[in-house]
């Protein structure tokens, strides 16, 4: 193992204006690390300002009184982040101040208990930026299954493996008509940075969904989490898509076909319970056959 | 002033309003709001109101009513909403929240009886179960005592030496749907009455800070001693906006604990909102006749004017307590606090009456019964269930 060379005075005071700074709680490898410091590139000068629920996120800014967070945030009750964004969102609206008000949220907090108060500040078009990072398991409790838990997967309350499918939340935002909905991956940096970038540019609501890998939880190796997700996109489990609308949509990233064993066998979430592949395999083919059918009939148009 | 005939929401509605509209020279104003039987008439007003600067989001539930509210606090603007039962219980993880994180946001409670059994009429069971949420608490008892105490509430929830959020009730239908004259304050007078408000840690990209991050135990003490002497100072905080509003308004508003005839009174009742009034006229009826009786309107419950009440209460021998809400497996909490404010401090006899739950009349005769009933105990029992005779 090499010793991380010591930082600058210069560099210590940069870090502390970071969206994300260096000393937070993240777990080695955790996705969070990554879509933090990419979305903090994103919108550059832009700060925005954090609404968290219970969920890792939070833990994240460690214990006050310190905080990880080099932007003002706001810790919300583990349904309300919506809800407590919306009215930040709506007073810097009522005093001309052009902020974007950014929700940061597990899969727990949106396709679970938040669910409600997703879709109603979704109806009403609140102006943010929703992003769940989804580590497809309630990290914070200790790895629990929700309801973007995939099929087969084996947690601390799904002992024999999950019984039920994944949720489709991009298809639940699609319905609500917002701007803009994608997906982002943690693989693919220059997709990651427009899109954040495209949302930026909209009014209204806009909705992001980041598989997000939890080592703790996935029971995989730190090092290999960036290869997780490539391999999520190429074998078709992940799609890298958006959605301008609600109703047009484009895929970003084509998948190529690589066995999705090959994203299994590296997580003992799957390997414990001998999940079959081939459930995994059906469960892709039903979201292409789904996806393809949108695209070929509401292709996204050249000024999406 | 404008005196106009109108109804307990309409009023409620009206003071939240102007309140709001006070604010549109600093941050302006902001709240969710979401409808339940008998408060609703208060988010339509608030929502049909033309703000220069706020703005009403109309949620999809009373958690994310406060949830709105929370993040325009936090963002700086003057924060209200309203609710009733069931609303308030589907709300109390953020009325919590909003509590512990010391925004002054005002919410009115009109009192509703919390289901099952589904029943829309006045018991103040609803309100009281936020007791322990770090919020002021008012009981009030008319339509102007209604409009004034949100006033008043507003200003000193909005004092740096509290910053505590406030719940004005009133009871549902008795109040929220009876009309009254009231004097209904001008905006310019509103205007100069609230100060801008300015809630010291809201969000700032200066000194960027996680609000409601995680805590040891030692700092989450303090921050437990904090909210406590926050509420210690609601006392004085409390009558300096009272004796400021006399001077705005030129009316002066009921304070805390309103004592009438006490002073050389031997029996004394204990009630809050609309109870009072009947049981002001049943105890002028008995002092004319030459008993030694009075009352107490209970109307700040939060913090619990314990020495005010102990003062008050001297020497009385025995005191009644009315309560149209009940604690199962205890009794009255307005009894509770009345014995425990009376700990070591005196042998008054203090007998409980549960009355009026699920909106039950609380009549004169029932009123009178209890009086007769308290003049023949020699000592104090178990609460006593007024109209069911168990
Ligand atoms: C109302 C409420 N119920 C339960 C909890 C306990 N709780 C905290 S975080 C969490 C799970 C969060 O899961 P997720 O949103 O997926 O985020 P992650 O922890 O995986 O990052 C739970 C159940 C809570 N904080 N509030
Ligand atoms: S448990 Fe998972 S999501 Fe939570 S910090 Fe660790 S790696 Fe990240």
């Amino acid at each position: 193992m090499s010793t991380a060379p010591t930082p600058t005075k210069e560099q210590l005071s940069d870090y502390c204006h970071n969206l994300l700074r260096p000393g937070n709680t993240n777990c080695a490898g955790c996705g969070m690390s990554m879509g933090l410091q990419w979305l903090d590139e994103a919108l550059g000068e832009d700060r925005p300002t954090l609404v968290i629920p219970a969920c890792c996120g939070i833990v994240t800014a460690g214990a006050f009184p310190t905080s990880a967070y080099g932007v003002p945030t706001v810790a919300a009750t583990f349904a309300s982040a919506p809800a407590v964004a919306t009215g930040v969102s709506v007073v810097y609206r009522l005093n001309n101040e052009d902020r974007p008000t950014v929700c940061w949220t597990g899969d727990g907090g949106t396709y679970d208990i938040g669910v409600a108060t997703l879709s109603a500040a979704a109806e009403r078009n609140e102006d943010m930026i929703y992003v769940c990072y989804d580590n497809e398991i309630y990290g914070n409790t200790g790895g629990q299954r929700s309801s973007a838990t995939p099929e087969g997967v084996v947690t601390s309350t799904t002992e024999k493996g999950k019984a039920e499918r994944k949720k489709d939340m991009m298809a639940i935002m699609a319905g609500h008509r917002i701007p803009y909905a994608a997906t982002l991956s943690l693989a693919h940096r220059e997709d990651f940075l427009r899109k954040v970038r495209r949302a930026r540019s909209l009014r209204g609501f806009k909705f992001f969904l980041i598989l997000s890998p939890c080592p703790t939880g996935w029971k995989s190796e730190a090092e290999d989490s960036v290869d997780l997700i490539r391999l999520a996109v190429r074998s078709g489990l992940f799609p890298v898509y958006e959605v301008f609308g609600g109703v047009r949509y484009r895929v970003n990233v084509q998948p190529d076909g690589t066995p999705v064993e090959e994203y299994m066998k590296r997580q003992r979430r799957y390997t414990k319970g001998k999940t079959d592949a081939a459930v995994l395999r059906r469960f892709i083919e039903d979201q292409w056959h789904y996806l393809n059918g949108m695209v070929r009939a509401f292709p996204a148009g050249p000024n999406d | 002033m404008a005196r106009a005939l109108v109804t307990g929401n309409h009023a409620a509605g009206y003071a939240l309003s102007v309140a709001g509209e006070a604010n549109r020279q600093a941050r302006g104003c902001a709240a969710g709001a979401y409808p339940i039987t008998p408060q609703t008439e208060i988010i339509e007003y608030l929502r049909s109101f033309a703000f220069t600067k706020g703005y009403i989001v109309p949620v999809e539930s009373e958690h994310s009513a406060m949830g709105v509210c929370i993040g325009a606090s936090l963002a700086g603007a003057r924060a209200m909403t309203a609710s009733s039962a069931n609303g308030l219980a589907y709300m109390n993880e953020n009325v919590f929240a909003a509590g512990y994180y010391r925004l002054p946001i005002i919410m009115i409670a009109v009192n509703r009886t919390l289901g099952p059994p589904w029943n829309i009429w006045v018991d103040q069971g609803d309100s009281l179960s936020l007791r322990d949420a770090a919020w002021m608490q008012f009981y009030t008892e008319s339509h102007q005592d209604l409009v004034d105490t949100i006033l008043v509430a507003f200003r000193v929830a909005e004092d740096h030496r509290v910053l505590l959020p406030a719940l004005v009730a009133l009871d549902g239908f008795v109040v929220s749907h009876t009309q009254m004259v009231v004097d209904l304050p001008e905006q310019q007078l509103v205007d100069r009455y609230l100060p801008p408000c300015h809630v010291p840690h809201q969000v700032s990209y200066e000194h960027p800070v996680t609000v409601g991050g995680l805590t040891w135990p030692r700092e989450t003490e303090h921050h437990r001693i904090e909210v406590q002497r926050a509420m210690e100072q609601v006392p004085q905080v409390l009558s300096e906006a009272t004796e400021e509003f006399v001077k705005v308004f030129g009316r002066r508003p009921h304070t805390a604990l309103s004592c009438e005839y006490t002073e050389d009174a031997e029996v004394v009742l204990i009630a809050c909102n609309t109870m009072v009034r009947t049981l002001r006229n049943v105890v002028k009826e008995r002092r004319a006749k030459g008993e030694k009786i009075g009352l107490i309107k209970e109307k700040l419950f939060r913090p619990f004017p314990r020495a005010e009440l102990r003062a008050a209460l001297k020497n009385v021998k025995k005191v009644g307590v009315l309560d149209r809400n009940h604690s199962p497996g205890s009794g009255g909490i307005f009894w509770q606090e009345v014995t425990t404010s009376l700990q070591g401090h005196s042998d008054v006899l203090v007998q409980d009456y549960l009355v009026g739950l699920g909106g039950g009349d609380v009549t004169p005769a029932i009123i009178n019964d209890i009086i007769d009933d308290l003049y023949r105990r020699k000592q104090a029992a178990e609460p006593v269930w007024k109209e069911v005779v168990a």
